[in-house]
């Protein structure tokens, strides 16, 4: 009876963490998903807490409370920023927790199962590698850890020794044997020659893929046990955590294999050698963008001749409308040369009935922008270049600039990477917080337009 | 190796639904918007300390004078348990951005 109970609850558990994951990937249903995938984990908590036979139930409940008062703790005092370093730090944890029961569950293993083992083995170099390499990331993140150049021979070769040991521990079929600490440390070391030699700017996607490594540890400690949850739970985990791998790698305009096999020196060698500068922008699409615009609070404008070109006005004051509606502040920031004549932006947004007080002058609008979510760049680019700011060997050095680089997320709209009026690099476009949304101002701005409707 | 066959055998329906589940994990997040790809990861990250549910096993079933064992259950319990609450704790505290304004529709 209490044993069917448990298999139930196991399997309401699975279906809350896939409902749950689908919320996640969607703004409007996120925390809901969220507390819906919670809802699942305790679910299943509960219900291998009433496995029968269960000792040390006291113990248990310690753990658990120690466990739950460390992770409150942590989260809750967390700065925004180093978010992602906790996410490793905790995805860390679950690794070791895999690797620790491969570690004791060793003991109790049959010399027979020989599939069993495997699996066994397979958790416990996995949880471990996942457990260094978390750590690292954590601390390439925080910037405590330098980037240092490991021969990835030599890792490979590392990983290999863990694997022929492994193998050589299920062949030979002794138990207890201490060589199962041997392949603990290895592949220990294996997790920490695995991320060392990663650039710091590449640690999202490699906590990404540490996190589908978990999962996939998760899984087979599941088949372990012949337990459903663990295991549904972990394949659900490592799948989703490639494919969003892969979406990281592809926002960051980076391949995964180039991320993992490029050694960090050598990508940087050639950044260096390259003619000019090699530098990638980053691309959004209009359904991003349109989410990004749908959760801001105050979206700023910033037209230039582009716009006029066009001829998107009438596109800009329609997202405009469709913004407010949803309770976004949307201003447009009128640099005083934007466009091919003083005014021009004045005069053509004052055409499609803007109301004037959104048109913001310069002086004012740089105050504003730190506190802005979003900034538009529509068909502007010289009058937005930070190296008028900061590069004194710019031509236009010294010009009154839009300060849109102080506000959250820049996005540009423009019709290719050619350059603007005056002929010059635009820094900008390559900002960490600079997306770029090619094609022409008012089909874009039109597309946008949909997009938030339909949000 | 007939070992290994013959386990694979005993365990085909885990291999069913492995695969299945592959496809249902990718399927779920086919269309991620940026903004949600830094939670999501959170929220997955979450997901995987369901070795939780092993560790409660593994440290319920250890016998109290295998001393080794319990300690490294208790250890496996906690970190799991870390892993867990700060894993969904911090996937809420990033998804804050999207609670403002009441949406009008």
């Amino acid at each position: 009876m209490i044993e069917s109970i448990i298999s139930l609850s196991y399997l309401v558990a699975v279906v809350l963490f896939i409902v749950g994951m689908r919320m996640l990937s969607h703004p409007d249903t996120a925390r809901k998903g969220n507390g819906i995938a919670l809802s699942g984990m305790i679910l299943a908590i509960v219900a291998s807490m009433l496995t029968p036979g269960l000792n040390n139930i006291l113990l248990i409940l310690i753990a658990m409370v120690v466990g739950t008062v460390g992770g409150l703790y942590f989260s809750k005092t967390v700065k925004m920023t180093a978010m992602p370093e906790l996410v490793s730090f905790f995805n860390g944890m679950g690794g070791a927790a895999a690797a620790l029961i491969g570690l004791v569950e060793y003991g109790t293993l049959p010399t027979s199962a020989v599939g069993q083992g495997i699996v066994l083995m397979v958790s416990l170099i996995l949880g471990s590698v996942s457990f260094t390499g978390s750590l690292i990331a954590m601390g390439k993140l925080q910037g405590k850890i330098k980037d240092i150049q490991v021969n990835k021979a030599i890792a490979f070769i590392v990983f290999g020794i863990a694997i022929a040991l492994s193998a050589y521990i299920l062949y030979a079929g002794v138990p207890n044997s201490p060589l199962i600490y041997a392949v603990l440390v290895i592949s220990l070391i294996y997790g920490l020659l695995f991320v060392y030699p990663i650039g710091g700017a590449d640690m999202p996607v490699v906590i990404s893929l540490l996190n589908a490594l978990t999962g996939v540890t998760a899984a087979t400690t599941g088949l372990l046990y012949d337990n459903m949850v663990m295991f549904m739970g972990g394949v659900l985990v490592g799948s989703a955590g490639i494919i969003l791998t892969l979406l990281m790698a592809k926002a960051m305009n980076r391949s995964v294999a180039n991320i993992l096999f490029t050694s960090f020196g050598s990508a940087s060698g050639t950044v260096a050698t390259g003619s000019g500068e090699e530098q990638v922008a980053k691309e959004i699409n209009l359904y991003d963008t349109a989410i990004l615009l749908n959760y801001a609070q105050r979206v700023v404008v910033v037209p230039g001749y582009g716009l006029a070109v066009a001829q998107a006005q009438h596109a800009v004051h329609d997202l405009e409308k469709v913004l407010e509606e949803k309770g976004v502040e949307l201003l447009y920031g009128i640099h005083p040369v934007a466009g091919r004549m003083p005014g021009h932006m004045n005069v053509l947004l004052a055409e499609s009935d803007v109301p004037y007080d959104k048109l913001i002058e310069m002086d004012d609008i740089n105050e504003k922008f730190s506190t802005t979510d979003v900034v538009m760049v529509i068909g502007a680019n010289d009058v937005v270049n930070p190296a008028a700011n900061d590069d004194p060997s710019s031509p236009i050095y010294g010009m009154p600039i839009l300060e849109v680089n102080k506000a959250a997320n820049v996005i540009v709209i423009k019709r290719g990477m050619s350059s603007g009026y005056a002929g010059i690099e635009n820094p900008l476009f390559f900002e960490p917080k600079t997306r770029m949304l090619f094609g022409d101002a008012k089909k874009v701005l039109n597309g946008l337009v949909t997009e938030v409707k339909n949000m | 190796m007939e070992d290994i066959l013959a386990y694979l055998i005993d365990n085909q329906q885990q291999i069913y639904i492995f695969i299945l589940a592959v496809f249902v994990g990718v399927e779920v997040i086919s269309k991620v918007p940026t903004v949600l790809h830094t939670p999501l990861m959170s929220g997955s990250n979450a997901l995987s300390g369901v070795v939780i549910v092993g560790s409660i096993i593994v440290l319920g079933n250890t016998s109290s004078d295998n001393y080794i064992g319990l300690v490294l259950g208790f250890i496996a319990v906690v970190l799991a348990t870390l892993n867990v609450v700060g894993g969904f704790a911090v996937t809420n505290r990033m998804l804050e951005m999207f609670k403002k304004k009441p949406a009008k529709k």
